[in-house]
């Protein structure tokens, strides 16, 4: 059966169409990539510096707080966490360029799945942030990073890093539609980052901070996740820090989703 | 289904403490072109917007074919096409991916979508720029690429907030006379204009909106009959003699001039007459005009009478606004500026 307007033959109306609009969107996004290459660079040069820096630079001096482990094996968990939450703010900047140029007012007159445009954006961040992991796991390993664990748990390690950026694209979604202008959507989400990601144990155990910031620093997301990592990758209490990490993921999720939608439904 | 495309009634929305619509009511039978035509900040955008069901009203309800605007959504997006005051296509994808794309999220099946791209491509002469990223579009080829989307799902209803702001002289004709051939295959079009010619050109009924209220809603040219068959316009040299040349009619004739600088501007029903009458007083008081002009009312002149303002005023200083900010002037309710 197809819906007929006007002699048009439609897809019918069923239980797919989100997924079919979410993969259109999905699609749609990935071609930006393919057409501004200079998209990637944000996510792709600047964790490969990082890497460089924090290694070759901060390392002699960082080492010493880590005793055991290479500070390359330490940082690398970290950095791909890091990757994904510096990623997501493509999400902000990306909705708030649609919302700008009048794009979603267009797919808000259009028979489509509300939900699509979210989920597309948030998809193809997702399969963004696989072809980046990769790559910085492939930098990783030729600046010397070694698994200590094993191949499946270095890939359950990368799983929960996508899991975690996946919801992160969900919370800059939401920053981006609250701000609607692509310039201010990346001013508006550094501040929102960067206490995230530095005061973290992303790059530095959280012993090394003072007493004061160590509380939020053991506990937020960006540190519980890179913990789960690390632990996954070179060894250690995995455990605990993996749950706290999916208690995050499904916590922001169960905030944000809805919050984003209601924002998409809202925005014009 | 009714032969009313368009119904709208009471309709009312409020952003805030801004009142964006205060309940307007109008009717668009099925197969014409209807004007809303106003100066910015009117409510037309906000009108477009519920019929689009982009936006829930605050009060009043619209139905497009007979179909509830808040209840049936879904069905009713099935039905229309909207083209925005912006082209709203991705500068990244291709003219045809583009259309691709908006013919996908139309439900329509990838072959429909594909071949209806290829067959808006060639009738809006995008063919020889269909693979090239939209970015490299003139502003020209971006509003057609961004009407032709309105267009990818064959809609009943098609809305036009704007169509022609920006386009050059060719454009906005070739863009007129599409309209009209939509008109001729028995779609129904709603379009807003801050150009009063536009409307007067295109629109079989007009409902002039100022200030979220619609303060009149008829033909054309039963709007023109309304003010009066003829204006007369007077150059007076100097904006000193013009305020004496206007008080003095003001008093003897009693007649409303309008002084725009050293011009005074008079609508009259018998214009033979009154131009006798004009000119005599005048060159009695020493007065006599440097230039006339005798001529049809336009719409701006209705808007005039029927505003208190002229809709180019604003529409200039819109569009010095929207020429100074980064993007998109006044765009989105809440940066909505007050009627």
């Amino acid at each position: 059966m197809s819906i007929t307007t006007a002699g048009v033959r439609r897809v019918p109306r069923g239980p797919l169409r989100p997924v079919r609009d979410a993969l259109a969107v999905a699609e749609r996004n990935l071609i930006a990539y393919r057409r501004v290459p200079q998209l990637l660079v944000f996510s792709t040069i600047q964790p490969v510096i990082f890497v460089l820096l924090f290694t070759y630079v901060f390392g002699g001096a960082v080492q010493s707080s880590i005793p055991g482990i290479p500070y390359v094996d330490y940082l690398m968990p970290g950095i791909f966490v890091q990757t994904t939450v510096f990623g997501a703010i493509g999400a902000a900047v990306g909705l708030a360029t649609d919302l700008k140029s009048g794009l979603l007012e267009r797919f808000r007159s259009l028979p489509m799945a509300r939900s699509a445009v979210l989920a597309g954006r948030t998809g193809a961040d997702l399969a963004r942030n696989v072809f980046v992991a990769s790559l910085m796991a492939a930098v990783g390993f030729l600046v010397g990073f070694r698994i200590h664990t094993g191949a499946l748990a270095f890939v359950a390690g990368m799983l929960l890093v996508l899991l975690f950026g996946y919801v992160m694209s969900w919370i800059f979604a939401t920053v981006g539609l609250a701000v609607g202008d692509p310039e201010t959507a990346q001013a508006a989400a550094f501040p929102v980052m960067a206490p995230l990601v530095f005061a973290s144990s992303a790059f530095v155990p959280v012993s090394s901070m003072p007493s004061w910031l160590q509380p939020f620093a053991e506990h937020q997301p960006v540190s519980v996740t890179a913990s789960a990592v690390r632990a996954l990758m070179i060894g250690g209490p995995t455990t605990s820090y993996v749950l706290q990490s999916l208690a995050w993921c499904v916590g922001i999720l169960l905030v944000f989703v809805p919050v984003a939608v209601r924002r998409y439904r809202r925005s014009v | 289904m009714s032969d009313t495309a368009i119904l709208v009634e009471g309709l009312a929305k409020r952003f805030g403490d801004v009142v964006a619509l205060d309940g307007i009511d109008f009717q668009v039978p099925a197969g014409t072109v209807f004007g809303l035509l106003g100066p910015n900040g009117a409510g037309k955008t906000t009108a477009i917007r519920i019929l689009t069901t982009i936006l829930a009203p605050d009060g009043g309800r619209a139905e497009v074919l007979g179909l509830d605007v808040v209840v049936q959504a879904d069905d009713v997006r099935y039905r229309i096409g909207l083209a925005g005051q912006y082209a709203a296509i991705d500068p990244n994808l291709t003219g045809r991916e583009n259309l691709r794309l908006t013919g996908r999220l139309a439900q329509l099946p990838g072959a429909d979508a594909r071949a209806r791209a290829d067959e808006l491509l060639e009738r809006f002469a995008l063919t020889d720029a269909a693979d090239r990223p939209a970015r490299t579009y003139s502003g020209g080829m971006r509003r057609r690429l961004d009407v032709a989307a309105a267009l990818v799902q064959r809609p009943q209803v098609v809305f036009l907030d704007e169509p022609t702001t920006g386009l050059d002289l060719p454009s906005r004709n070739a863009l007129w006379e599409m309209i009209r051939e939509l008109v001729a295959d028995g779609t129904t079009v709603l379009l807003t204009t801050q150009y009063l010619e536009e409307a007067d050109r295109l629109a079989e009924r007009i409902a002039v909106v100022d200030g979220g209220k619609v303060i009149a809603n008829d033909t054309p040219a039963a709007l023109k009959a309304q003010l009066g068959s003829t204006v007369i316009e007077l150059g007076m040299g100097e904006a000193a003699r013009a305020l004496k040349a206007g008080d003095l009619l003001a008093e003897r004739l009693r007649t409303r001039p309008e002084r725009d600088g050293a011009t005074v501007r008079l609508t009259s029903g018998d214009g033979a007459r009154q131009l006798i009458d004009v000119l005599r007083l005048l060159d009695d008081h020493q007065l006599a005009p440097t230039t006339l002009a005798v001529r049809e009312p336009s719409m701006d002149d209705v808007f005039l009478a029927l505003t208190g303002h002229r809709a180019e005023d604003e529409a200039a200083a819109e569009g010095e606004a929207a020429a100074a900010g980064p993007g998109r002037a006044g765009r989105g309710p809440g940066r909505r500026g007050g009627p």
